[in-house]
């Protein structure tokens, strides 16, 4: 890691577990809930909160993993990013809570896709969205139900999630976009 | 066969195209047309076999459909017969959102005598981003790339190049015979059987065939592989593992993948064969013949099919036989395969919104 960082692998930790509280008490019990997660960092996300829930409520949320690749707005990523990791849902949608969940809500347009995916897949009930770190800077009408944390960012900066199941090690950091450039990851 | 087979199975034999491609670095398409396969790396062919699992898996859903090319035309133009082809290519093109034009030469004005060059230009003047084309001349493609701005996918031309036909053949095999892991391919025995000469479909598998490591052989009679003992002994030079041989018992024996061509009629008249009777007899692909074979060998055909000639009916419709499974793949891969060439640098991708 190289930025500077915001969030620790405790503070990862109490707020995963504060949103697997949060979305039980929207959702009054766990009937009718699950967790979908937007590939890459929102799956292992998806199954802590899952694991969490398990925890406290003695239930077990469906986890899926959703990847939104075909339904970005942006083709050009395909050179860059080329390679899709796919998407699992081993459940119907129809009439149940499905909770999006991802690492970084920054201008809305993945959660735009992931929702235009998920509705292709059927009709839920309802749609909410739970994230790790909300950055701010929207381009589109989005806002997420539950919220790690809320960073304030500029456009200049980027916001970097490490889990332990993608990167080895848990953390949140911020960093300048010239150092961006040097490695060219685009973020959602 | 068999020690190069145990040895590839206990040695990790690293080259470094492969290496490339290793899980986690993914490696960028920078391929802005498809005119054949012989331009692709391993770590390209990769990209393609990963990208159509992905696709695999969308056509397995309710609604087998993705925005991914929407918006974008793609104009289909064949200036040959063909079924699968073309409807495999509108399929794909249309699951992924894209608009589709059909143009069969025979109806369009072709028939009035306009040449290849302006009926492109026509029809990106109408406002096509990806052109697929099907051709009788060999090179055809070629010559479009040249004028169209957009990306062009061959669809076959002449006997020299079929690859999305080679990139359908090579999933099936990666998924019936690797366990979906390209490098399982390596050193195993695949025979390409038949009428090699006048085959593009066999000329784009040498080459993805031979890039993805397998022990390729080649067999026919000896009028039918004219040429490709030289080929064979270039390919050597760059690693590449080709047999050519018209002894169909020793090319069968042990194999993994039997792959039988379509014998066309006009190839008696021309005096390179006696007759199909007599073909049949010696290089049909008999139940009796696969049991030379590894058992659980995997019969292929790339279609049309003449039954009782180069295949046995009971083969083609057989245990062992994936002929249907390349049917189906050949949607997935031309699926990923629009989608990687619209993405593609130069290819008028839009710029980046988020």
């Amino acid at each position: 890691m190289s930025g500077r960082r915001i969030m620790t692998a405790d503070e990862i930790r109490r707020a995963t577990i504060r949103l697997s509280h949060e979305i039980v008490e929207k959702q009054a019990g766990t009937d009718g809930l699950l967790l979908v997660g937007i590939q890459r960092r929102g799956v292992p996300l998806a199954r802590r909160l899952a694991s969490a829930i398990a925890e406290n409520e003695g239930a077990q949320v469906p986890v899926g993993a959703l990847d939104i690749t075909f339904y970005r707005d942006d083709l050009s990523l395909v050179a860059q990013q080329p390679v899709v990791k796919g998407t699992e849902l081993p459940f119907g949608i129809d009439g149940r809570t499905v909770v999006l969940v991802d690492d970084v809500l920054y201008t809305g347009r993945t959660i735009r896709a992931a929702m235009d995916a998920l509705v292709d897949f059927g009709r839920p009930q309802a749609i909410r969205l739970a994230v790790l770190v909300d950055r701010g800077h929207r381009e589109l009408p989005i806002r997420a139900d539950h919220v790690g944390k809320n960073v304030p960012t500029s456009r200049e900066e980027i916001v970097r999630v490490h889990l332990e199941e993608t990167d080895g090690e848990d953390g949140v950091e911020i960093e300048r976009v010239a150092e961006l450039e040097l490695t060219g990851e685009p973020v959602g | 066969m068999t020690d190069v087979l145990e040895g590839d199975a206990t040695t990790d034999v690293v080259i470094p195209t492969i290496a490339a491609s290793k899980e986690g670095q993914p490696v960028g398409w920078r391929h802005r047309h498809l005119l054949d396969v012989d331009d692709l790396t391993m770590a390209d062919l990769d990209l393609v076999m990963r990208t159509t699992d992905a696709m695999t898996e969308v056509l397995g859903r309710p609604i087998a459909r993705v925005p991914a090319l929407r918006g974008r035309t793609v104009t289909i133009l064949f200036y040959e017969a063909s079924t699968r082809t073309r409807v495999s290519f509108e399929v794909a093109a249309k699951n992924l959102s894209a608009d589709v034009v059909n143009i069969a030469a025979s109806t369009s004005s072709v028939t009035k005598g306009e040449s290849l060059v302006d009926t492109i230009r026509t029809v990106e003047a109408l406002g096509a981003q990806m052109l697929v084309l099907r051709h009788h001349v060999s090179g055809a493609p070629y010559l479009a790339a040249d004028t169209f701005g957009g990306s062009v996918l061959n669809a076959g031309d002449g006997w020299h190049a079929h690859p999305t036909q080679a990139l359908l053949d090579l999933f099936t095999m990666r998924s019936r015979l690797a366990g979906g892991a390209l490098n399982g391919l390596r050193g195993r025995k695949v025979v390409i059987l038949g009428d090699v000469l006048h085959s593009r479909v066999a000329r784009s598998n040498i080459w993805a065939l031979t890039t993805a490591g397998v022990d390729l052989w080649l067999c026919g009679p000896s009028t039918l592989l004219h040429g490709f003992d030289a080929w064979a002994r270039s390919a050597a030079i760059g690693g590449r593992r080709i047999t050519v041989t018209s002894e169909v018992a020793v090319a069968l024996r042990d194999a993994d993948v039997v792959m039988a061509l379509r014998i066309q009629r006009e190839r008696m008249a021309s005096g390179l064969l006696p007759s199909l009777r007599e073909y049949a007899a010696r290089y049909g692909l008999t139940a009796e013949r696969l049991s030379l074979a590894a058992p659980g060998a995997l019969v292929m055909h790339p279609g049309p099919m003449n039954e009782g000639v180069e295949i046995a009916s009971d083969v083609a419709a057989g245990a062992q036989s994936v002929i249907t499974d390349q049917v189906a793949n050949g949607v997935a891969v031309r699926m990923a395969l629009l989608y990687l060439l619209a993405g593609a640098p130069g290819a008028g991708a839009a710029a980046p919104a988020s």
